[in-house]
């Protein structure tokens, strides 16, 4: 019940906030979309972890609770939040890139995305997040040859 | 706001300049060459040669005859203009790593350049086309986005992933920095002077516009300044108009029309309000144009000569050309 409730009110702060960040007479509630979250965790649960032989999922790294989609004026914001299986710095960069580019090539709808490590599991999380939503980086390291291979590998489909 | 014209680039799209003549743009990710006849645009050359990896940003030199060309691959290309072709003639190395940035001075005789290893550097070039880097300026401390000069002084701003700005001028023979700009709560993605230099407008990741004026000792608001530089203070910020990042700022140099870039695929034109006090200056939102691409609207640039015309370009590809008009009333 506690946690219900905890989630509740999050979420309605995060609807508020983002309301209040729109100009006069364009405000819209965003609407929670369950079908779309499932669509995009479908997507993200096969990813494989850079390090171990495992899917994001049965590594716990995301969950069906760390995907959000809301419709915002006609558009889709999805917001997703993992869990790092250890607290190393590049290891949670990889996992954000993988799982960008893979929705950037896999999701059929059009989306805004935002990617970030849940909250307390990371020293550095505020470092970690900036880098992983920022889009000129994101571009510039897969760039890198060697990042890339590692990224093309764990987003790889399952046959 | 209308549109005048779309052309399809191919491949995201980050950044455009528009040649001082107002006739010819650069946009780039490839870097290919436009060339306005009569409404339409016809892509006159494609560089594909200069660079290893993607083509960040192109500027055009004051006199119109180069274009620098800053490269993810840690260069930066000087190619000369021949009437439609282009010839690489010389490359600048020196940057870590990306080169996110390049802007010349307004005399011509300088050059910016800036990159994700932190650093902007400054260099001269002679009338024999020979360039020098004259100083490396390792004030930030993160990633530095953004790199422009004053319309008319030698004077040199810079935007960075560190949430700051910073101004640098000359001292003897080496560049300083004079002026930290603190106030942005994310990565500045870009700045742009007013046509008269006094004021420097900035956005950032946290989706607002800054409005920085410049006070000189001894001005007549009574600013403090320590020593002979100029302080600068925000005089104003735009916030609640933008629903995401803002990629980039324009402050036309004709009119004094602001127009903005969003990660949410709109564009933004703002005006000050002539009655409003100079030193908190009021701007208000006179046109705004949702989905003007189908994403991320990364760069916008007027056209220096002729009002009302804007270019953008973004990640869709695409480069779109707008009319805009300013409306009745203001």
């Amino acid at each position: 019940m506690e946690r219900v409730s905890g989630l509740l009110s999050w979420t309605l702060s995060r609807v508020l906030w983002l309301s209040g960040l729109f100009e006069r007479g364009a405000a819209r509630q965003p609407r929670i979309m369950e079908e779309k979250a499932l669509e995009v965790y479908d997507l993200i649960r096969t990813i494989r972890d850079p390090e171990k032989p495992n899917t994001l999922e049965e590594l716990e790294v995301v969950t069906e609770s760390s995907v959000e989609v809301q419709e915002i004026n006609e558009d889709y914001l999805v917001i997703i939040r993992f869990t790092p299986t250890v607290p190393h710095c590049s290891l949670a960069t990889l996992i954000g890139l993988c799982l960008r580019v893979k929705l950037q090539r896999c999701l059929p709808f059009k989306h805004k995305l935002e990617i970030y490590i849940s909250e307390g599991t990371h020293s550095t999380e505020e470092d970690i997040n900036k880098q992983i939503n920022d889009k000129e980086r994101v571009a510039a390291a897969m760039e890198n040859p060697n990042l890339r291979e590692i990224v093309e590998q764990c987003v790889l489909e399952p046959d | 706001m209308r549109l005048q014209a779309r052309g399809k680039e191919g491949e995201a799209t980050f950044k455009l300049d528009v040649i001082h003549s107002g006739k010819d743009f650069w946009g780039e990710g490839v870097g290919k060459y436009w060339k306005q006849k009569c409404d339409s645009w016809i892509c006159k050359s494609v560089l594909s040669e200069g660079h290893q990896r993607t083509v960040r940003k192109v500027a055009w030199s004051p006199c119109g005859n180069y274009l620098a060309s800053a490269s993810f691959d840690a260069t930066t290309c000087i190619w000369k203009k021949n009437q439609d072709d282009f010839e690489c003639v010389t490359t600048l190395e020196g940057h870590e790593n990306e080169v996110k940035s390049v802007a010349w001075a307004p005399s011509g005789n300088l050059l910016a350049t800036c990159s994700r290893d932190k650093s902007v550097w400054v260099w001269e070039v002679d009338e024999e086309d020979e360039y020098e880097c004259v100083s490396v300026l390792n004030s930030h401390t993160q990633d530095v986005k953004h790199v422009v000069w004053h319309p008319s002084q030698e004077l040199l701003a810079s935007a960075s992933y560190d949430d700051t700005v910073k101004l640098y001028r000359e001292e003897e023979d080496d560049w300083v920095c004079c002026a930290t700009l603190e106030g942005h709560e994310s990565t500045v993605w870009s700045l742009a002077f007013d046509p008269s230099g006094q004021r420097l407008a900035s956005c950032s990741d946290d989706r607002t516009v800054r409005i920085w004026r410049q006070y000189p000792p001894d001005n007549e608001q009574g600013v403090a300044c320590s020593g002979s530089d100029p302080s600068w203070k925000c005089i104003c910020t735009l916030s609640g108009f933008h629903s995401r990042t803002i990629y980039d700022v324009a402050w036309c140099q004709l009119t004094g029309a602001l127009a903005t870039a969003c990660g949410d695929d709109a564009i933004r034109v703002f005006e000050e309000d002539p009655s409003s006090d100079p030193q908190q200056p009021t701007f208000s939102l006179t046109a705004h144009l949702p989905q003007a691409h189908s994403q991320d609207v990364n760069c916008v640039a007027w056209n220096p000569k002729e009002q009302g015309l804007l270019a953008s370009c973004s990640d869709d590809g695409e480069v779109a050309f707008w009319k805009y008009q300013r409306p009745e009333g203001i």
